[in-house]
C-alpha cells in the first residue's frame, strides 16, 4: 500500500509541473494585464511597473525565474495587493475556507448519505420520494440562490442568525455552512441512493440476508461499503471544488476566505496570485485523489487483489 | 437464472425493516431546528446600536483596498480609509469641498498664481509624536514622483514645475522640481502654469505626506509594497490611526490623540468593511450591521424611497456615464451617424425606468455646475425626427444598409439593462440593429484601449472639482481618449485654458472646447451620476457633496 | 472456472445477439409500466415541443420592452408578469428554455460521451494507462477555468459551439472519475473474468459487460448534470460566453431574479419552477430508465456468477 501511495505522490510531480507551466503561459496570453485600469497609465509608469515585477523580461526568462523562486518556496508578491506576498494572502484565507469547507462536508455527508440510505432501502415509496424530492430541490437551489433565501428567512424575517461575517458574532457560521453543504448533500443523496440500489440488488446481500442478518445490519456491515463507491469517487473532486465553489458563499456572507481571492485573482489578472492558488488547488486535487483511491480500495476489498 | 426472484425477495424484506429507518428522517430535521434555535436566541445589540454608544462608525466600503499607501493606490475605497488616516496641506469643507486649512495653517499665493507658500502649523504632529515638517512634504512628493515608485496618480502633481519631467526620468535632480522646504515649517511650491484648482489637488490623497523615517525603516524611499502600511507600523498625521487590518474583512481605525485638531474629532473609531456584493451590503445595513452603505442596488431604491425615505439619500456626483464611439470605424467615422445615435437615446426614460437613482440626463460630457461651470447648450436632445433625418443624410435612410454594430460593456446588471434599453431605442427609432457584447473588466479595458470595439460603455469620475478633469480626457493624445478622435482646435483650447488665471476666461475656453465635442460627438453622454446611499439617521454631520467626500473628523453618532 | 459456467456465458451471448432488439423492447415495456417515468417523459416531450414551437407561440417578442410598465406581476396581458424593462416573462421563459434545454442536453451529451469512455477505458485497463488518463483529468481540474474560457473566447470568438465545449470540458471530469471507480470494482467481479476467459476482446467486454452495469450511477449523474449545466451557463454568460442579451436563458433569468427576489418575486419563482420541473421530470425518467435497463432485472440476462 505504501508503495502505491509513494507512486501516486511521484505522479503528482509531473501533474504539478504541467499545471504550473500551462497556467503560467495561459494567464499571460489572456487579454488584459494586471496594470490595466480605468485610467490608463503613462507609458513610463507602465515600464517601471513591469520592471518592478519582472514582466519586462522575455516570457521564457520569466518562467525560469518563477520556477527558481518556486523551488525556494517563494510565490512572489501579489500584483493586486502590492504590500502582500501570495504566501501571506493564502495563509490568511486558507484556514477560513478550510473550516467552512469542513462544516459543509459534514452537512453534505451526514444529510446526503442519510437521506440516500433512507430512500434506497425502500425505493419507490414515500420514504424514497420525500428525501429525493428534497435532494432535487437542493440541486435546483445552487448557493447563489439558496444563500440569499436563507439569509432572508433566518437573518431578516426571523432575525435568528447574522446575515454576514465569520466568527464575528455567535451563529454566523451556520448559514454559510448549510448553504455550501446543501448542494453537495443533494448530489451525495442521489448518488448514495443509486449506489445502494446497485449493491442491494446483488447476490451477496441476498446471501447475507439468508444467513439471518437484519436489514440495518446488512446495510451497514455489507452494503454501505460498496454502495458508497460513487459517492467516494465524487467526493474527491467535490472537496477540491469546495475551495473554488466557496467563492459564492464567501461573497454572499462576507467571509474573508480563499475562494474570494481565487476568483478575484483571475478577474484582476493577478498573475502571481493565480499561480499560487492554482498550485494549491492542484496539490489538493492530487492528495485528495490519492485519499479517495485508498478509500475505494478499503471499501471494496476486491480491488486489493490486483495491483 | 433466478435473479429476478432474488430481487423481489429482497425488496419484501426491506419493507419489513423499513420501520427502523423511519425515525431517522424526523430526527435529522429535529437536530437542525434545535441548532438553529439555540444559536439564534440572542444576537445581542447590533453594530449600529453598540456603535452609537461607543462612537464607532461602521461603514460599507466597496472592495478590499489594494494598499493604504497614498502614493500607490487609485481607488475610491482607498480614499475613504486614507482620508481618515492622513491629512494634506489643505483639508476640505465637508459641505462645499472648499479648501480649508489642514496641515498648513495658512498659505500665500503670488499675484501671477504660480507661487504658493505654505506655513505648516506648529501643532501638526505624526501619530508617534514627531512634528510634521515642510521637509516631510518635499520628501513625500519626491517619492510620489520617483519613476521607480511608478505611482499611477503621479500626474496629480504635474502642475508643479518640472514635476512631469522628473517623473518621466528626463531630469534626475529633484532640486530642479518646484518644491522647496525653506525651513521646518515653510514650504514653497512653484507651478508650471497658474492652476486655479491646485488647492483642490492638495486635498487629494495622492499629495498627502507620508512619514519618511517609517518608510525608510521598512524599505527604500521608492519601494512599492513594503510593510510600512501594516497596523503597528503605519504612522499617520490625520484624525485617526490604523488599529487593525483583516484582509477582505475589516479595517479598523481609532482616534489619533496627536492630531492637531483632536478636539473636533468625536468618533472613537471607524470600521471599514470591504463588501463586494451590493445585495449583501444592503442586507447588512438592514440588520443594523452598518451605519452607511457605499451604494444601493437599483431595485431597492424605490422600496426605500416609499417605505423609509429617512434612510436613503440621493445626491449629485461628479461623474458622467457615457458611451464611446470608435470614430476610426465606418460608419461611426461620420459625425452625422454619431449624432443620430445620440439623438435617439431617451435619457429620461432610462433614468426613470432603469437606473431609478434620480440621475440627471446628460447631453454634454462635463456635469453641470462643476465648480460653477455649466456646459454650453448642446445640439443634442431627445429628437427622433432629427436623428432619422441625420441618418438618412449619412446614407442610411430608415436604417437601410446600416451594418450591425457591436456594443461592448463590462459585465454588470446595471450596464446590461441600460444597453438593452438603448438597443431597443435604436431599433425602434432608427431601424438599426446593435449586438450586445459583454466581457469581464480586464478584457473590456484591453479592447477599448486597442480600439477593438464599435461602441463601448464608459464612465468618468472627476478627480477634483474642475471641468479640466473631464475635458482633458479627450485630448488627441490623451491616454483615456480611447475613441480615436483627434481635433487640433480642441487640443489648443484645452492647453490655452491651462495657462489662464482668470476663471471666466478659462471657463470660456472650456465652453468652446465643449461645443466642439458636442458637435463632433465622439462620445454619447447618457447621465450625470448620483450617489445613492443608505445611511442611518444617527450619523450626524455627514453632508452630500459632488465628490462624495465626508471628512470623518466632523462626523459623530447620536441616536434620536 | 467451471465448464458449465463458460457454457452459460456463451449461451448468454447468443441471447444478447439474438434478442438484441427484444432487450430494448423489454426495457421499453418496463419503462412504459413505470407511471412516474412516463410522466417524466411526457413532461420533457412537452417542454421540448414548446421550445421548438416558441417562435410561433410566444405571446410577445423576447426583446420587446415597455419601459413605462417596468416590472409588473402576473396579469391577463402578461400571464407570468414582466421584468424590470417591461418585457413579457412568459415569452422570455419560453425562449430561454430553448437555450437552456439545448445547452443542457448538448453539453451533457458531450460530457457523457467523453466521460464514460474515458472512465471505462481507464478503469478497465488499469495500470499505467489508468495512471496517465487520470492524471490528465487531475490537470484539467486544476487549471484556472476562468482564464481558460477567456482565452478560448479570444481565439474562437463568442459562439454556441464554444459554449458546449467549455461546459463539456468541465463536466466530463467528474463523470470520468465516477465511471472509473465503478468500473474498477466491476472488473474484479467473476463475470468479467469469465468473459475474458471466453476470449472476448477488451472492447467487447467494456461494451457488453461493463457499460450496462454502470448505467445506474451514470444515469443519475447525467440527470444531475443537466440542471447543473443550465446554471453553469449563467456563470459563463458572466464572462461573455453563453447567451447575449436581450436573449436569455433559465440560468440567467434565475441569477438576475435572485437579486430582485424581495421586490419582484415572480422573476425568480417562474424561472425557478421551470428548472425544477425539468429536473424532477428528468429524475423520474432517469430512475425509470435505470430500472428498465438494469441487466439483472431483465429476464435471463446478466447475473450468472455464483
Amino acid at each position: 500500500m505504501s508503495k502505491l501511495v509513494l507512486a501516486r505522490i511521484l505522479q503528482g510531480i509531473p501533474v504539478l509541473l504541467i499545471v504550473v507551466t500551462a497556467t503560467f503561459f495561459l494567464v499571460r496570453a489572456a487579454p488584459g494585464g494586471p496594470f490595466d485600469a480605468e485610467r490608463s497609465l503613462p507609458a513610463e509608469v507602465v515600464k517601471n511597473l513591469e520592471k518592478r515585477y519582472n514582466l519586462d523580461a522575455p516570457v521564457l526568462h520569466q518562467y525560469v525565474d518563477y520556477l527558481g523562486n518556486l523551488v525556494r518556496g517563494d510565490f512572489g508578491p501579489s500584483f493586486r495587493y502590492p504590500n502582500r506576498s501570495v504566501t501571506e494572502l493564502i495563509r490568511t484565507g486558507m484556514p477560513i475556507t478550510f473550516e467552512l469547507a469542513f462544516y459543509a462536508i459534514v452537512v453534505a455527508v451526514v444529510v446526503g448519505v442519510m437521506s440516500g440510505l433512507i430512500a434506497a432501502v425502500r425505493p419507490n415509496s414515500l420514504q424514497d420520494y420525500l428525501p429525493m424530492s428534497l435532494a432535487m430541490t437542493g440541486i435546483c437551489l445552487p448557493a447563489f440562490l439558496l444563500g440569499p433565501i436563507l439569509v432572508l428567512i433566518f437573518g431578516i424575517w426571523l432575525e435568528w442568525l447574522p446575515v454576514s461575517g465569520w466568527g464575528y458574532s455567535p451563529g454566523d457560521k451556520i448559514l454559510p455552512s448549510v448553504t455550501l453543504g446543501s448542494a453537495y448533500a443533494a448530489y451525495i443523496a442521489r448518488l448514495t441512493r443509486a449506489g445502494m440500489l446497485e449493491v442491494l440488488s446483488q447476490d451477496f446481500i441476498r446471501t447475507a440476508r439468508a444467513k439471518g442478518l437484519s436489514m440495518p445490519g446488512v446495510v451497514f456491515r455489507h452494503a454501505l461499503r460498496g454502495g458508497l463507491a460513487p459517492v467516494v469517487a465524487f467526493s474527491g473532486p467535490a472537496v477540491a471544488g469546495l475551495l473554488t465553489g466557496s467563492f459564492v458563499v464567501e461573497t454572499i456572507f462576507q467571509i474573508p476566505g480563499l475562494g474570494r481571492f481565487y476568483v478575484q485573482a483571475a478577474f484582476n489578472r493577478d498573475y502571481t496570485m493565480i499561480m499560487g492558488t492554482t498550485i494549491l488547488l492542484s496539490c489538493l486535487i492530487v492528495i485528495l485523489n490519492i485519499v479517495v483511491d485508498i478509500l475505494a480500495v478499503w471499501m471494496n476489498p476486491r480491488l486489493r487483489k490486483v495491483r | 437464472m433466478h435473479r429476478w426472484l432474488s430481487r423481489r425477495g429482497c425488496t419484501i424484506r426491506i419493507i419489513g425493516a423499513a420501520n427502523n429507518w423511519r425515525y431517522l428522517a424526523p430526527n435529522c430535521v429535529g437536530i437542525i431546528i434545535i441548532v438553529f434555535t439555540l444559536s439564534g436566541c440572542d444576537l445581542g445589540p447590533t453594530n449600529v446600536e453598540q456603535g452609537n454608544l461607543e462612537q464607532i462608525l461602521h461603514l460599507g466600503n466597496g472592495t478590499e483596498p489594494q494598499d493604504l499607501d497614498p502614493h500607490i493606490v487609485t481607488g475610491v475605497t482607498e480614499h475613504n480609509i486614507i482620508s481618515a488616516l492622513l491629512e494634506g496641506l489643505v483639508g476640505e469643507n465637508p459641505e462645499t469641498l472648499e479648501p480649508v486649512p489642514g496641515m498648513a495653517e495658512y498659505w500665500v499665493v503670488s499675484a501671477d498664481g504660480r507661487e504658493y507658500t505654505f506655513f505648516i502649523r506648529d501643532q501638526a504632529k505624526w501619530s508617534n509624536g514627531d512634528p510634521v515638517t515642510a521637509q516631510d512634504f518635499a520628501w513625500s512628493w519626491q517619492r510620489m514622483l520617483s519613476p521607480a515608485l511608478a505611482a499611477e496618480y503621479a500626474y496629480q502633481l504635474y502642475p508643479i514645475k518640472n514635476a512631469r519631467a522628473f517623473n518621466k526620468g528626463e531630469i534626475q535632480s529633484f532640486s530642479e522640481v518646484g518644491v522647496k522646504a525653506v525651513d521646518d515649517k515653510t514650504l514653497e511650491v512653484l507651478l508650471e502654469h497658474p492652476t486655479p484648482y491646485f488647492l483642490s489637488l492638495l486635498a487629494h490623497y495622492s499629495t498627502f505626506p507620508v512619514h519618511p523615517p517609517t518608510i525608510l525603516r521598512f524599505g527604500e524611499m521608492d519601494e512599492r509594497g513594503s510593510a510600512w502600511t501594516r497596523p503597528g507600523n503605519f504612522v499617520s498625521n490625520g484624525p485617526f490611526k490604523l488599529k487593525s487590518w483583516r484582509l477582505n474583512y475589516i479595517i479598523e481605525v481609532e482616534k489619533n490623540a496627536h492630531y492637531w485638531d483632536a478636539e473636533t474629532v468625536k468618533l472613537a473609531g471607524i470600521r471599514f468593511y470591504p463588501i463586494d456584493n451590493i445585495q449583501t451590503e444592503e442586507r447588512m445595513f438592514r440588520t443594523g450591521a452598518l451605519h452607511a452603505t457605499s451604494t444601493t442596488p437599483s431595485e431597492k431604491i424605490e422600496v426605500y424611497q416609499s417605505k423609509s425615505p429617512h434612510l436613503i439619500s440621493i445626491s449629485p456626483y461628479l461623474g458622467t456615464y457615457f458611451y464611446r464611439f470608435n470614430v476610426t470605424r465606418p460608419p461611426l467615422d461620420d459625425p452625422r451617424v454619431r449624432l443620430a445615435l445620440s439623438l435617439t437615446v431617451d435619457r429620461q426614460a432610462i433614468i426613470d425606468s432603469v437606473t431609478k437613482g434620480g440621475q440627471i440626463p446628460a447631453y454634454s460630457f462635463t456635469p453641470p455646475n462643476t465648480q460653477g461651470y455649466f456646459p454650453p447648450k448642446s445640439p443634442v436632445s431627445y429628437d427622433l425626427e432629427h436623428g432619422r433625418a441625420l441618418l438618412a443624410e449619412a446614407g442610411f435612410s430608415e436604417g437601410q444598409g446600416f451594418p450591425e454594430l457591436e456594443l461592448l460593456y463590462n459585465t454588470s446588471d446595471g450596464h446590461r439593462r441600460i444597453a438593452e434599453a438603448i438597443q431597443q431605442m435604436w431599433k425602434k427609432g432608427l431601424g438599426i440593429d446593435v449586438r450586445l457584447v459583454n466581457t469581464d473588466w480586464k478584457v473590456y479595458l484591453s479592447r477599448t484601449n486597442q480600439l477593438d470595439y464599435d461602441i463601448s460603455r464608459a464612465g468618468w469620475i472627476g478627480d477634483y472639482p474642475d471641468p479640466n478633469t473631464f475635458l482633458d480626457m479627450m485630448l488627441s493624445d490623451g491616454g483615456n481618449n480611447r475613441t480615436g478622435w483627434r481635433n487640433n482646435d480642441y487640443d489648443e483650447l484645452i492647453e490655452r485654458a491651462a495657462t489662464l488665471t482668470n476663471q471666466k476666461e478659462r471657463y470660456q475656453a472650456f465652453e468652446q472646447a465643449e461645443m466642439i465635442l458636442d458637435r463632433e460627438a465622439p462620445l454619447l453622454p447618457i447621465y450625470t451620476y448620483t450617489r445613492v446611499a443608505l445611511r442611518d439617521p444617527s450619523v450626524k454631520n455627514w453632508f452630500p457633496n459632488i465628490l462624495d467626500h465626508h471628512p470623518y473628523k466632523y462626523v459623530y453618532l447620536q441616536s434620536d | 472456472m467451471p465448464e458449465n459456467m463458460i457454457d452459460s456465458l456463451k449461451s448468454l451471448e447468443q441471447i444478447e445477439f439474438e434478442e438484441g432488439r427484444s432487450l430494448w423492447n423489454d426495457a421499453w415495456v418496463r419503462l412504459k409500466r413505470n407511471r412516474l417515468a412516463m410522466f417524466g417523459l411526457w413532461v420533457m416531450l412537452f417542454l421540448v415541443s414548446i421550445s421548438l414551437l416558441t417562435p410561433w407561440f410566444a405571446p410577445y417578442g423576447y426583446e420587446i420592452q415597455d419601459l413605462e410598465l417596468g416590472a409588473s406581476g402576473p396579469s391577463l396581458a402578461h400571464w407570468l408578469g414582466t421584468d424590470t424593462l417591461g418585457r413579457d416573462l412568459l415569452t422570455r421563459l419560453m425562449y430561454g428554455g430553448r437555450v437552456s434545454l439545448l445547452v443542457g442536453f448538448a453539453a451533457t451529451a458531450v460530457s457523457l460521451a467523453v466521460g464514460v469512455i474515458w472512465g471505462i477505458v481507464a478503469g478497465y485497463m488499469g495500470g499505467s494507462v489508468d495512471a496517465v488518463m487520470m492524471r490528465i483529468v487531475d490537470i484539467l481540474y486544476a487549471l484556472p477555468f476562468m482564464i481558460f474560457v477567456i482565452l478560448l473566447m479570444v481565439v474562437f470568438g463568442q459562439s454556441f459551439l464554444l459554449l458546449f465545449l467549455a461546459i463539456g470540458l468541465v463536466e466530463w471530469l467528474t463523470m470520468a472519475r465516477i465511471v472509473r471507480g465503478q468500473v474498477q470494482a466491476l472488473r474484479r467481479q467473476e463475470f468479467v473474468s469469465a468473459a475474458i476467459v471466453t476470449g472476448l476482446s477488451s472492447a467487447q467486454i467494456m461494451r457488453r459487460h461493463i457499460l450496462p452495469n454502470i448505467m445506474g450511477p451514470v444515469i443519475v449523474y447525467v440527470t444531475l448534470t443537466i440542471p447543473a449545466v443550465m446554471l453553469f451557463e449563467a456563470f459563463l454568460s458572466f464572462l461573455g460566453l453563453g447567451v447575449q442579451p436581450p436573449q436569455s436563458s433559465w440560468g440567467v433569468l434565475i441569477a438576475t431574479g435572485v437579486e430582485t427576489m424581495e421586490e419582484y418575486p415572480w422573476l425568480l419563482i417562474f424561472p425557478g419552477l421551470a428548472l425544477s420541473i425539468t429536473l424532477f421530470a428528468l429524475n423520474f425518467l432517469g430512475d425509470g430508465l435505470r430500472d428498465a435497463l438494469d441487466p439483472r432485472s431483465a429476464s435471463g440476462a446478466g447475473g450468472v456468477h455464483e
